[in-house]
């Protein structure tokens, strides 16, 4: 797989947090990706037998959408927000908000598509409305010291890290 | 301090560029104020301003020398910081990879029936 393992990310200023990724795919393509329904249910969930049950996008101006994952234990988890500025294939802006706010606020995330000889950069920007809901995301990957509301997703992101041992990664 | 509080300090001092200037010098060894001062155009006070809270998050220490007083970087908090940064990649690698497969599909998929169902997505190939 010649695109693993090339993320980049990065925590900027003190309320950013980028994320820069290539993909062999056209822009469109990716776009697509990003934005269908039955296309986000492929991949933006976690660790195997986590699903995407619910998602649903409006992709304009004033638009929400909402995801809705669901554990294999059966545990929902809930976010979503509203389209501020869509601009296809190239970006669109958002922002996000969590059912059980596990950090505080609101975030703005802005995602750019561009292209290049076939491949496309993905930079994704998350925007918090303070240091300490930054600060609260990177810390969810911690296993000690994590506060009490952080814990069910630093569940999540330790099956995350032994699912990537297991050779085989399957699909929702 | 609880572990939680320490990350946060550390990353509200590395949140600066200045701060960050002054530990990537700081990673080549030790330098005093006056050293450290002179490449970034700024006074000594300032820098200082800039040192304590460095100090303060744990990032560097100073040498006891009441002359020199020289700046060293210490690792450990900045290892930290790496970690989180590393926890958060992997969970987003994981699943940027099922994303290299899904486009993976869908470009094998386009490729075998160019023009039928599938509406264009632009004219590739």
């Amino acid at each position: 797989m010649t695109y693993a393992e090339t993320l980049v990310v990065a925590a900027k200023g003190d309320r950013e947090i980028t994320m820069t990724r290539r993909f062999g795919a056209p822009r469109a393509m990716v776009f697509e990706a990003w934005t269908k329904p039955e296309l986000l249910k492929r991949w933006m969930t976690g660790p195997p037998g986590m699903t995407l049950p619910v998602c649903e996008v409006d992709l304009r101006v004033g638009g929400v959408y909402r995801y809705v994952w669901r554990t294999s234990q059966g545990h929902e988890m809930g976010a979503g927000g509203t389209f501020l500025e869509v601009t296809a294939p190239e970006r669109f802006v958002a922002t996000e908000r969590f059912d059980q706010a596990w950090y505080p606020g609101e975030a703005v995330i802005t995602i750019t598509f561009v292209e290049q000889g076939g491949e496309t950069e993905v930079t994704t920007t998350m925007r918090y409305e303070s240091t300490e809901g930054r600060d609260g995301v990177l810390k969810s990957g911690m296993t000690d010291g994590v506060r009490q509301s952080y814990d069910r997703v630093a569940t999540i992101f330790e099956t995350e890290l032994a699912a990537r041992e297991a050779p085989e990664r399957k699909r929702a | 301090m609880t572990s939680s509080a320490h990350l946060d300090t550390t990353f509200a001092a590395l949140a600066d560029p200045t701060r960050r200037a002054i530990l990537a010098r700081l990673a080549t060894g030790e330098a005093s104020v006056n050293e450290l001062a002179r490449p970034f155009d700024m006074s000594q006070p300032a820098i200082s301003k800039h040192l304590k809270v460095l100090e303060g998050a744990g990032l560097i220490s100073r040498g006891r020398d009441a002359q020199r007083r020289p700046c060293r970087i210490e690792a450990k908090p900045l290892a930290d910081a790496n970690e989180w940064l590393e926890h958060y990649r992997k969970f987003w690698e994981a699943r940027f990879e099922r994303l290299d497969d899904l486009l993976e599909e869908m470009t094998a998929e386009e490729r075998a029936r160019p023009k039928s169902k599938r509406k264009a997505r632009g004219a590739k190939r």
